[in-house]
This record gives C-alpha cells, sequence and structure tokens, in this order.
C-alpha cells in the first residue's frame, strides 16, 4: 500500500509530463486533479494503520541482494504526519503557481509531483540504501524548480543549494558504507536495512564518527546554524511553489534524519554530543529571530523565521524528552503550515507588486481585506500564540528544553519576545499605516483559489491549536519507543511520576521521593535541577 | 651474437631518443617520426623478448604495432594537412584549440 | 449543561459570527448582536454566581471540563473552567461591564462604515471570550491561553484604526512588551510543571508548599508568575506600553486598559497566593514595585494634558495600589480595589470618551473648559468617578484605596515606608482627579469653537455613564471598613479563596491609624481645593508654576524619558546590533567562508586550466612521459610482488 502512494505520485508525474494535453490550464486542472487523488490515497493508506505499534505496512522485495538493500518501506507514528503534510502541500503549490508560472507549464507540474514522490520515498523508505536514493533525488527537482523558473540570481542559489547539501550527503553516504560494513561483520552479510542496523552493536568511538557524519548531512538540511546560508538565497529566488515545498517538506527531511538516524541508530553518541547541539539550536533559535528582525526582505524574513523555527525544532528533538520530541514532531508539522502559508502571502503579494523589498510596502489591509482576515492567523501560528498551533509545538519543544537544561529552556524561551517582534513588525509594514506606494494603489483583494489555498491553511491552524491531541496520540507510541532505545542505558527512566488526578489527591510524593524517582526521561524536574542549574545526561 | 640485454638497452635508447623528440620539437611532422622511432623501440623489444623467452606471441604482436603505426601515420598526416590548410601554420605550441 | 459553557462560549461565536459575515449584516445587526452575546453572556454568569452562592461556602469550588486539551505521556492537560467566588466575581465584572461598554460604541463607533463596525464588535466580543478564559480558567494553561489570547484582542483593539503607522506602533509594542512578562510566567509554569507534574489549581495551590517555604525555588516561581502580572498589569519596568495603548478607541481603553484585562496580573497573585505566600522576598517585591509604581505613575499623571494619557498613567497608579494590596497579603483589599477601579476607571474613560465625541476628537485638556453647563450628565457622572478615584471619603474609592493603606500599617507584611510611598501617591491622584474635573467642566471655555458645538451624548452613551456611576458608588457598600459595620460581604464571599492565608489583627482601634487615616482624608480635600483654586478658570496657575520649576516640569512632561531610553536601548541599540550582526557575522563570516569554499574550488578550477589543461600537446606528453616513470618507479620500488 505504501508503494502505491509513492507509484502514484511518480505515475502522475509521468502522466503529467507526457500525457497529451493541450493547453497549459489542461495541465493545471490536470495536476491539481491528480495532486487532489493523492491525498485521497494518503488519507486512505493513513486510515489503515494502527498508530500504536511500530513499523507498519512493510513491503519487502528484494532489490541489490549483493549490496544487502531491499526495496524495503514501512511507516510509522513519526513518517505519518509527515507523509499527510507532504501530500497536503502539492495542491497547494499547484494553486499557488496557477498565474506565476508560465514558462514551460507541463515540466513545472512533472517536477512537483515527482518531488512528492521522492520525498514520500524519504518517509517511508526503511532501507538506507533506498533512503539516500530518494534523499538525493529528491535534490533534483528542486535544482530545476529553482534554477528555472526562480528569481533573478536563481543560478546561484540553485548551484549553491545543490552542492551545499550534496557536500553534507556524501559524508553521510560514506557513513552508511561504514555500517553496511559493520553490518557485514557482525550479521554475516552486507546489510543497508535499517531494521538490521537497529540490532547492530557498535562501540561508542565508532558511534561518534558516525554520528558526526549522519549530523552534518542532516543539519545543512535542517538548516542548523552556522549551515543555514543557503536557506535565505534559495527562498528567495525559488517560485513560491518551490518555497512553500522546500520549506513545507524538504527541511523535515533534516529533523527526520536526525530522529531516525541519529538518536536512533547511535544512542550513545547523541547522548555525548547532546550538549553541543543543544547549544547549537539555541544559538540558531535566538540567531536566526535575530537576522529576521533586520531584513527588508519580505521573503528572506521568512526564510530567516525558519531557521529559527527549526532551531527550536531540534531543540526539542535533542532534549530527549517526550514533551520535547513530541512537541519537534508536532514542529515539522505545524511549520510546514504556517510558514507554507506566510510563502503563500509573499507569493500573493508578489504577483501582484512584484517586489519584495518591505519599504515599498504598506497598508495593504485597505485594498485586501479578506487576505488581511486570512493573515492575522498564520502570523499568530508563527508567533505562538495560544489557539493555534504554533503555542503548543512552542510549548513542547521549550519544555523539553526546560528540563533538559532550565537556563537553555530560559534561553531559548526569549524567542517568544523575538519572535513576537519581528513578525508583527512584518505584520505592520506590509498590512497598516498608510498606503505606501504605488504599487500598493493598485492591489487587489484574493480571488477565490488564492482563498481557498490559504483557507485550508487556516483552518489547519486553528484545528490543529486546539486539538493538538488529534495528531500528538498517534505519535506518542512511536516517539516514546524511540525515546526507550534512546536511553535503556541510562540509570533506569523511573515512569513519570504520576500526576495527580484533576480533582486532586495528594501529590503522594512529598519532597525527597519527587526527587529520588526523577530519571533521565521524566517529566518531573527536581528541585537540584534548578539550584545546580544543570541535568547530567 | 648480442646478448638480450642489449639489444633491450638499444630499444630503451631509441625510446628515449624518440621521446625527447616528442618533448622538445615543434614540428609535427618531427614528432611523428619521434613516435615511429618510439614504436619500433617497442617492436625491437618485443621481438627481442619473444626471441629469449621462445614465445610466438611477440612476434605477432609486432606486426600489430606495424599495422596500428601505419594506420596512424595516415590519420596523423591527413590531420596535419587539414590543421595546415586551415590555419597556413603547423607549429603545435600555436596550436591549443582541442583544450576545451 | 454548565452556564459557564454559555457565559464563555456565546462571546467566541459572536464574534466569529461579526467577523465573517459582519460587512454584510449591516451595522444594527452586528450591533445587535455583539450585545446579545455579551448580555446574555452577562445573564448566564450572574445566575452561575447565585448558583455558587446557593453552595456550602467550603464547596464553592467546582471545576467543569471542557476537554482535554493536550496530553504528553502521563502528563493530561484538559481545557477545565473553574468557577469559585473569585473567578463568580470577575465573570460578573467582564460581562457586566463589558456589555455596558458594548451598549455604549453602539453609539460611540457609529461614524465607522459598516466592515469597520461589525470588526470592532467582533474584536471586543473576542476579547470579552479572552478575558473570561482567563478568569475562568482552571489551569495554568487555559490562564496561559486567555493569558495570551487578551494581548491578541488588546493588539487587534490598539491597533484598530489601521491607517496610523502610531497606532500599529502602540499595538505591536503592547504586544512585544506583555510578551517580556509572559516569557517569565511560562517560565514560572515549567518550573510548576516540573514540581508538581500537574498544572491544575486544584492540585498545585494546596500543596504548593512543596517548592519548600522560604526556598530560592518559591521565591523564583513566584517572582517569575509576577513577571507575568507585571507585563499584563503594567507595573514596574513594563509599565511603557498602557500609556501609548490608548491610541485605541475610547470604550476599548475603558473596558480592557481600565477595568478588565490590566487587572489580570492582580488576578494572577490573587489566584496564585499560596506560592507568593511561601516566600517574603517574593512578597517583598510585589508589594514595593506596586507601591513605586503606584507613585511614579501618579507623578506624570499630574501633568499630562491629554486626557486619556492621564487616565491611562492614573490606571497604572491604581494597578500599582491594588498589586501592593496583594503584595500586602491584603487580597481581599486589592481585590476589592479592583472591583472598584473597574467601576469607576470604566466611567472615566466613557465619560473621557464622551467630551472627545462632542469635542470631535479633541483630547487636549488646555483646550477645554466649562462644559458642565453643555454635558450635565457626563459632568455629573464624571465628577463621580473623579472622587471615587480621588478617594474623597465614602466613595467606593475611598473604602478600597484605604483599606489597602491600612493594611500597609496593619496588615501582615506591614511597612510604614511603604504607606508613606502610597500615601504620596494617593496625593497625586487627589490633585489629578481635581484637575481633570475642574479643567474640563468648569472655569471658562477656552477654545470656543470647539464649544460652541459641544453637545451632550446619545442616550446609549449616557446610560452606561449613569449605570456605571450609580454602581460606583453603590459596590463601595460592599466593602465598608470593619470598624464602621459588621456587614462583610464582600470579604466573606471570597474568604474560602483566602481561606489559608493568615488574617491581618482585627482594627483594634490603634490610635496610629486614625490619626494616619484622618491625615489622609484632610490631604484629599485640601488637593481637592488646591485643585479647583488653580483649575478652574480660564489662565491657570500651573502655567506659572511649569514656568519656575522648568527643569521638573519638562522631567515630568517627558515621562522621566524612559519611553526614549528603551528606544535607544531595546530598540535601536539592538537593532544596530542585530543589523551589524547580520552585515559582518551572517553574510561577512558564515555565508563568507560558504561562498569561499565554493570560489576555492572555482579559483583552483582556473589556475589548474591556465597552467595544466592548456592545449600544449607537448607539455600533455611531458606529463604522460613523467607519468609513465613514476609509476614504472613505483613499480621498481614497491613492485614485483610476484
Amino acid at each position: 500500500m505504501l508503494s502505491l502512494i509513492i507509484g502514484s505520485s511518480l505515475l502522475s508525474a509521468l502522466v503529467v509530463a507526457f500525457g497529451p494535453w493541450g493547453s497549459p490550464g489542461a495541465v493545471r486542472r490536470v495536476s491539481l486533479g491528480l495532486s487532489l487523488v493523492q491525498i485521497g490515497i494518503v488519507v486512505w493508506v493513513l486510515s489503515q494503520m494502527d498508530s500504536s505499534a511500530g513499523f507498519q505496512m512493510q513491503e519487502q522485495v528484494a532489490w541489490i541482494p549483493a549490496l544487502g538493500s531491499s526495496y524495503h518501506l514501512g511507516i510509522d507514528g513519526i513518517s505519518r504526519w509527515l507523509v499527510a503534510l507532504n501530500a497536503l502541500l502539492l495542491p497547494i503549490s499547484i494553486l499557488a503557481s496557477w498565474n506565476a508560472v508560465q514558462k514551460n507549464v507541463r515540466a513545472f507540474h512533472a517536477l512537483l509531483l515527482a518531488l512528492q514522490a521522492m520525498v514520500y520515498g524519504v518517509f517511508l523508505s526503511l532501507d538506507v540504501f533506498l533512503f539516500y536514493l530518494f534523499w538525493e533525488a529528491s535534490l533534483l527537482p528542486m535544482y530545476f524548480l529553482i534554477g528555472v523558473w526562480g528569481g533573478e540570481r536563481r543560478l546561484y542559489a540553485t548551484i549553491k543549494f545543490v552542492l551545499y547539501t550534496l557536500s553534507g550527503s556524501l559524508l553521510m553516504l560514506l557513513a552508511m558504507i561504514w555500517m553496511a560494513f559493520l553490518a557485514r561483520k557482525q550479521l554475516g552479510h552486507l546489510s543497508f536495512d535499517l531494521v538490521d542496523w537497529k540490532s547492530l552493536a557498535i562501540g561508542v568511538d565508532v558511534q561518534r564518527w558516525l554520528f558526526l557524519a549522519f549530523f552534518l548531512a542532516f543539519a545543512i538540511k535542517v538548516p542548523l546554524f552556522p549551515f543555514h546560508t543557503w536557506l535565505p538565497d534559495a527562498h528567495v529566488e525559488a517560485p513560491t511553489a518551490g518555497s512553500i515545498l522546500l520549506a513545507g517538506v524538504l527541511l523535515k527531511l533534516g529533523t527526520y534524519g536526525l530522529m531516525r538516524f541519529n538518536i536512533n541508530l547511535f544512542p550513545e553518541a547523541a547522548l555525548l554530543f547532546q550538549r553541543p547541539v543543544l547549544l547549537l539550536c539555541l544559538i540558531g533559535t535566538i540567531y536566526g529571530a535575530v537576522m529576521v528582525l533586520v531584513q527588508t526582505d519580505f521573503k528572506k524574513m521568512v526564510a530567516y523565521s525558519s531557521v529559527s523555527h527549526m532551531g527550536l525544532c531540534v531543540l526539542g528533538l535533542f532534549s530527549f524528552t517526550l514533551a520535547g520530541q513530541q512537541g519537534a514532531l508536532l514542529t515539522m508539522l505545524n511549520h510546514g503550515i504556517s510558514t507554507g502559508a506566510l510563502f503563500l502571502v509573499v507569493g500573493i503579494f508578489y504577483e501582484r507588486c512584484h517586489t519584495r523589498d518591505l519599504s515599498q510596502y504598506g497598508g495593504a489591509i485597505a485594498k485586501m481585506p479578506v487576505l488581511g482576515l486570512l493573515f492575522l492567523p498564520v502570523v499568530f501560528s508563527s508567533m505562538g500564540v495560544p489557539g493555534t498551533n504554533g503555542f503548543v509545538n512552542e510549548f513542547l519543544c521549550l519544555r523539553g528544553a526546560f528540563l533538559a537544561n532550565p537556563l537553555l529552556g530560559a534561553a531559548a524561551a526569549l524567542t517568544l519576545i523575538l519572535g513576537a517582534a519581528y513578525m508583527l513588525r512584518l505584520t505592520q509594514k506590509v498590512m497598516y499605516g498608510p498606503v505606501a506606494s504605488h504599487a500598493m494603489e493598485e492591489l487587489t483583494d484574493i480571488n477565490a483559489r488564492e482563498r481557498t489555498s490559504l483557507g485550508v491553511f487556516v483552518a489547519l491552524i486553528f484545528v490543529l491549536g486546539v486539538f493538538p491531541n488529534l495528531v500528538l496520540s498517534s505519535t506518542e507510541a512511536s516517539v516514546q519507543m524511540g525515546l526507550d532505545r534512546l536511553l535503556q542505558g541510562q540509570p533506569a527512566a523511573a515512569p513519570a511520576v504520576a500526576p495527580p488526578v484533576v480533582q486532586g489527591s495528594l501529590p503522594s510524593a512529598p519532597r525527597a521521593k519527587l526527587a529520588e524517582t526523577k530519571g533521565k526521561g521524566s517529566e518531573v524536574l527536581a528541585f537540584s535541577d534548578l539550584n545546580g542549574a544543570e541535568v547530567k545526561p | 651474437m648480442f646478448g638480450v640485454g642489449f639489444v633491450l638497452a638499444l630499444a630503451l635508447a631509441i625510446f628515449s631518443i624518440g621521446a625527447f623528440g616528442v618533448l622538445t620539437r615543434r614540428d609535427p611532422l618531427v614528432m611523428f617520426i619521434s613516435i615511429e622511432m618510439m614504436f619500433n623501440a617497442a617492436n625491437l623489444a618485443l621481438v627481442d623478448l619473444s626471441n629469449y623467452l621462445k614465445l610466438v606471441q611477440g612476434h605477432a604482436l609486432v606486426f600489430f604495432v606495424i599495422a596500428v603505426a601505419a594506420a596512424e601515420v595516415a590519420v596523423g598526416l591527413g590531420i596535419i594537412i587539414a590543421i595546415f590548410r586551415t590555419e597556413k601554420d603547423v607549429n603545435v605550441d600555436h596550436l591549443s584549440e582541442l583544450k576545451g | 449543561m454548565s452556564p459557564l459553557y454559555v457565559v464563555l462560549f456565546l462571546p467566541l461565536i459572536g464574534a466569529v459570527i461579526n467577523r465573517l459575515f459582519g460587512a454584510r449584516l449591516g451595522k444594527r445587526a452586528s450591533a445587535g448582536l455583539a450585545c446579545a452575546a455579551v448580555l446574555t453572556a452577562f445573564a448566564f454568569a450572574v445566575s452561575a454566581f447565585l448558583g455558587l452562592s446557593a453552595l456550602a461556602p467550603a464547596a464553592r469550588s467546582v471545576v467543569t471540563p471542557v476537554y482535554g486539551f493536550l496530553t504528553v505521556g502521563s502528563f493530561k492537560i484538559g481545557f477545565d473552567l473553574l468557577l469559585d467566588p473569585l473567578s463568580a466575581v470577575m465573570i460578573c465584572v467582564v460581562t457586566g461591564i463589558g456589555s455596558l461598554i458594548h451598549i455604549y460604541s453602539v453609539a460611540y463607533m457609529e461614524e465607522e462604515d459598516d466592515a469597520e463596525y461589525a470588526r470592532f464588535f467582533a474584536y471586543i466580543n473576542f476579547f470579552v471570550f479572552s478575558m473570561l478564559t482567563l478568569v475562568l480558567a482552571a489551569n495554568f494553561m487555559v490562564i496561559f491561553t486567555g493569558w495570551e489570547l487578551v494581548g491578541v484582542s488588546s493588539y487587534l483593539l490598539i491597533g484598530y484604526y489601521r491607517g496610523k503607522t502610531s497606532a500599529a506602533d502602540a499595538g505591536k509594542k503592547a504586544f512585544i512588551v506583555n510578551r517580556v512578562g509572559d516569557l517569565g510566567f511560562l517560565l514560572g509554569i515549567f518550573i510548576i510543571m516540573g514540581v508538581f507534574g500537574s498544572l491544575d489549581f486544584g492540585v498545585v495551590l494546596p500543596h504548593a508548599a512543596l517548592l519548600g517555604a522560604g526556598s530560592g525555588l518559591a521565591t523564583a516561581t513566584a517572582l517569575l508568575l509576577f513577571m507575568g502580572a507585571m507585563g499584563k498589569s503594567a507595573q514596574g519596568p513594563l509599565y511603557v506600553w498602557l500609556p501609548d495603548a490608548m491610541e485605541g478607541p475610547t470604550p476599548v481603553s475603558a473596558l480592557i486598559h481600565a477595568a478588565t484585562m490590566v487587572t489580570a496580573g492582580v488576578f494572577l497573585v490573587a489566584r496564585c497566593h499560596a506560592i507568593f505566600e511561601l516566600s517574603p522576598t517574593a512578597m517583598g517585591v510585589v508589594a514595593w514595585i506596586g507601591g513605586l509604581t503606584a507613585l511614579y505613575a501618579a507623578t506624570i499623571a499630574m501633568v499630562q494634558a491629554d486626557i486619556k494619557r492621564v487616565l491611562a498613567y492614573s490606571t497604572v497608579s491604581q494597578l500599582g495600589y491594588m498589586v501592593m494590596g496583594v503584595g500586602l497579603g491584603a487580597y481581599t483589599a486589592g481585590f476589592f480595589h479592583l472591583l472598584t477601579h473597574a467601576f469607576f476607571k470604566a466611567l472615566l474613560f466613557l465619560g473621557a470618551g464622551s467630551v472627545m465625541h462632542a469635542l470631535h476628537g479633541e483630547l487636549d485638556m488646555h483646550k477645554m473648559g466649562g462644559l458642565r453647563k453643555k454635558m450635565p450628565i457626563t459632568h455629573i457622572t464624571f465628577v463621580i468617578g473623579a472622587c471615587c478615584l480621588a478617594g474623597v471619603p465614602l466613595t467606593s474609592g475611598f473604602f478600597s484605596k484605604d483599606e489597602i493603606l491600612y493594611m500597609a500599617i496593619a496588615g501582615p507584611h506591614a511597612s510604614l515606608c511603604l504607606w508613606v510611598v502610597g500615601y504620596l501617591g494617593a496625593c497625586c491622584t487627589a490633585f489629578y482627579s481635581g484637575r481633570l474635573v475642574f479643567q474640563i467642566f468648569y472655569g471658562k471655555p477656552r477654545d470656543h469653537h470647539a464649544y460652541d458645538h459641544a453637545h451632550e451624548s446619545a442616550w446609549p452613551m449616557a446610560l452606561p455613564l449613569v449605570v456605571l456611576a450609580v454602581g460606583s458608588l453603590a459596590v463601595g457598600l460592599l466593602g465598608l471598613p470593619k470598624f464602621a459595620s459588621s456587614w462583610q460581604p464582600f470579604s466573606d464571599w471570597l474568604a474560602p479563596v483566602f481561606a489559608d492565608v493568615k488574617t491581618a489583627p482585627e482594627a483594634d482601634g490603634g490610635s496610629l491609624v486614625y490619626w494616619l487615616m484622618l491625615l489622609y482624608t484632610a490631604t484629599v480635600a485640601f488637593l481637592g481645593w488646591l485643585s479647583y483654586q488653580w483649575f478652574a478658570k480660564e489662565n491657570p496657575k500651573p502655567t506659572a508654576l511649569a514656568a519656575r520649576w522648568n527643569g521638573l516640569y519638562r522631567l515630568l512632561w517627558n515621562k522621566y524619558y524612559v519611553d526614549e531610553f528603551y528606544q535607544l536601548v531595546f530598540v535601536r541599540a539592538f537593532l544596530g546590533y542585530s543589523r551589524w550582526l547580520w552585515r559582518w557575522v551572517d553574510q561577512g563570516i558564515i555565508d563568507g567562508a560558504v561562498n569561499a569554499v565554493g570560489g576555492f574550488a572555482q579559483h583552483l578550477g582556473a589556475l589548474l586550466r591556465e597552467r595544466v589543461q592548456n592545449g600544449q600537446t607537448r607539455q600533455y606528453a611531458a606529463f604522460l612521459m613523467a607519468g609513465v616513470c613514476l609509476l614504472l618507479g613505483l613499480v621498481f620500488i614497491y613492485g614485483g610482488g610476484r
């Protein structure tokens, strides 16, 4: 069934590329239709899965036995929502480029669909060789999307993007080959199978190098500070659809990889590197936000805000707490939605004003009341206001960070202030104040097509903001399994001290007991942590 | 007669002269002659060694080499003439169009 | 189904409908919808209040779970509502005063076009919803949700006039400054989550002692929570947003920035008093920040010319009294002042709005005067409000403020120094209250053109004024001083909430207390008379005084230059630094390094092409030879394995 998802997406790309479509309009309609069919398929497949167990719906077919590599797919709670996000963003990207893309329409849409197929492949592969194949293949459509349909400096941006990402993944490839040979040593045959890999016993010395190699590849993709500079360039030059998919799903490949490989395969190394990684994320979170504040380019602001948000996401991931990791997972989903919506809005404006320079903007809301209505929830979501989806993931990630180290959590929470500052600055520059320039005079409000796509985002923002358990309940089992594996060598992690029931019987434990039962994975913080301000891993 | 070592040394000497010629001369014709000398040095070595080892393959190979060398000279001269027609000049130092 | 559902969600539904379809509904329908939603909510709030009062005092704490909001592992947070005496009072105040202000706005916002009109009502309905979420919260998550949502609605309403840059700036400032406070609040929540494994008030507060009485942890938690309170209630260094918030329409200032939202901080401290009580240090900080803010803001209010600014600084100052009250452990007194202040400050703002409306948006007091003849209702009600504010004996403001000052000398955390600070603040308050009344309504008109066009406001504006004026006077009866009356409905009502607090010693007729109160009353009377002498004239005397004490006057006029200082340090310097960081570190070093790697490869390639791949046949041949020699050499040295 999982092959159906990838296959139908790939088939759609071929149909769009080689079908007998007379006009660009027909191509657009066909690809929109196919992408909606995709959503149907994905929803159907996902509804079949049971979120309480590990990998499901596994398919395994021998592929390159000589290398120990097979065509092995599977899905669990972690990849589930990313697959859904990938399905969701495509029709919106197609709608976003309805008027914006006039050149070579057929190729554009075929590439979008191909990109989607590759991303599905990355999320669903359980064979690492296959994973790597899809991982690299996903670069190619994006290379062309930016390089052909991009802005003025598109060549610079796209080459930088591809080479930067590629150089990171080469190290990852080396590490993968190393792992395959480790498997031969321990299992007797070369193997690229993730399930096999999990059973390997790897010494800490080796783990350390492997961890770093994988980490570099994923950190560039996420992107973590200081590997982030390709992102603003790529976003600024990419067409709107490219930006939505880049921010929406391609960045998530990095965080997904960190979760699936770095933390799951190399637990000791992950614990060893926890602090430097957390520090890097903290810097990235704050630094990204500070960078947003001083940008004068509409799209660059949104791009840098991604750096900040993804930093927070990895911060939650590497807090190695259930709250933090659940928050990170939710961030992957929510960032796709809110940043996708932001890029959509940027695209809507760019189509009308042909400038991204913020000094040309101002007073748009007077001309575009409907856009104003739909834009504000997006802004609030990005700022993490309760009631929108952004709040829940920020809360959980910060919570995780705070558990890992209170000072770290407190410092990362500065993003609350900075986030509000830059998003409100952006809103004010664009929406409020007197009408700023001639370009703004001629703005027209968004049409039904734009309303629909933005409306979908806004609806999701509220639904996920009010009912986060819809997502969290189905990911918890998988995340917990990963955490258990990570922390199994650690001093026995007590189950979180059962919080007293709502109506409040005594929180059974007096102080000392609370402190004593506190374990690494526990959700309870002891007093010593605050006084010493540190948690030893 | 001469020992195997002597003939090999002779081959080496001819080869070196040829190589020196290729590296130092600018006239393509002289370079060709030098290359032919290198071929023939190799042929000499082949004949000598197959005679020494009592193997027939070496002798057979020599014929191939001679045939290839002849074909190569034909093609090479053709190219030189073609270049001369278009450039009016066959100094190899002036020819660097094919560097890509 | 609990009436709380109606109370809470009806305003939300009103807001959504008005926001989405308001432009098509027309003014009458959208105003009707909004008012109906709030009035119905008020009715249900009262019924909830009565329902609660029917219970035995000890049982007056009812949790209504709505749905499970967030579950992480064994940690569950529900969207739960708590109805107890504290929140019951608050929901009545919020929906009651909210209703009056909705009715007032019907006329006040008349001049906006249909879509804008509906937008206003949608936002203000949404505010009521958010505020109710805040006060009805049964756990820290819900209170934080309400906390942020009132911030959002405040942002939207301050920036309501979208075309004005100053309005957008003020909204942005309000939100960001509030976020600074929220940061502390959130960290406080994290500590609580860690220590108690739960966020429910029902679990945390009764067992607050787990934090350790007097421990650093308790102090940290209390102060972090108080940081949130400082943001919302405009205390200490975070007060700067409130005066700017006056950019919003006047009914908004009355409802949000005077009567309800800004009291959230006081509410929070009262709600979490169990945590604050653990740390005398935190209590001291709270009381002193409250007291100093009260005095500080009152001094600024004395010289401002813009009516709404005077009222804004006055609000900051009065909030300071409330915070001082709760910091002194006098929760009932602080909360009582919150209640009376909600009435009289809403009244004053609406009165100011009425004056503004009559004078076509004029806000400068120097251009007013003699309006008492033109606007009798506004005049009378405004005077009542000002008397309450000044603390004229027998008004509600007198009872509540006096109670706080009394607790400063007789309460559990008494401090005479703090009393002096509070007393000086009260003096300033009396002075500027008098100034407001006399400069606006007495003396001779200073701007005849404006005066001639002035008129009394329409009934939807006048009615709330009257109701609030009556309320301002009546609400004082709920909390008469203990020595004057044995009927103490307010403190009896709140007693179950504050049952765990050690109570103040009963007023035993210590003579000092009486003398100080007498002194206070006399000062108020004297300052009222003084302000009459100075301001009820065409050429107020203070002009001369201001010229004489020019330095001091300018310092106050410019609000101690705090805004300028913040602008310089937190905005200019920070942005300058960020810009430097971007240009030199991000673009220069980090991106520079990336491009340098690419550039290095490119240059190396160019160099090799120039030097090696140069098309010189003979050179290629030479490399070939060299290569062969090298290989042969290697074979000679290492080779011949077999």
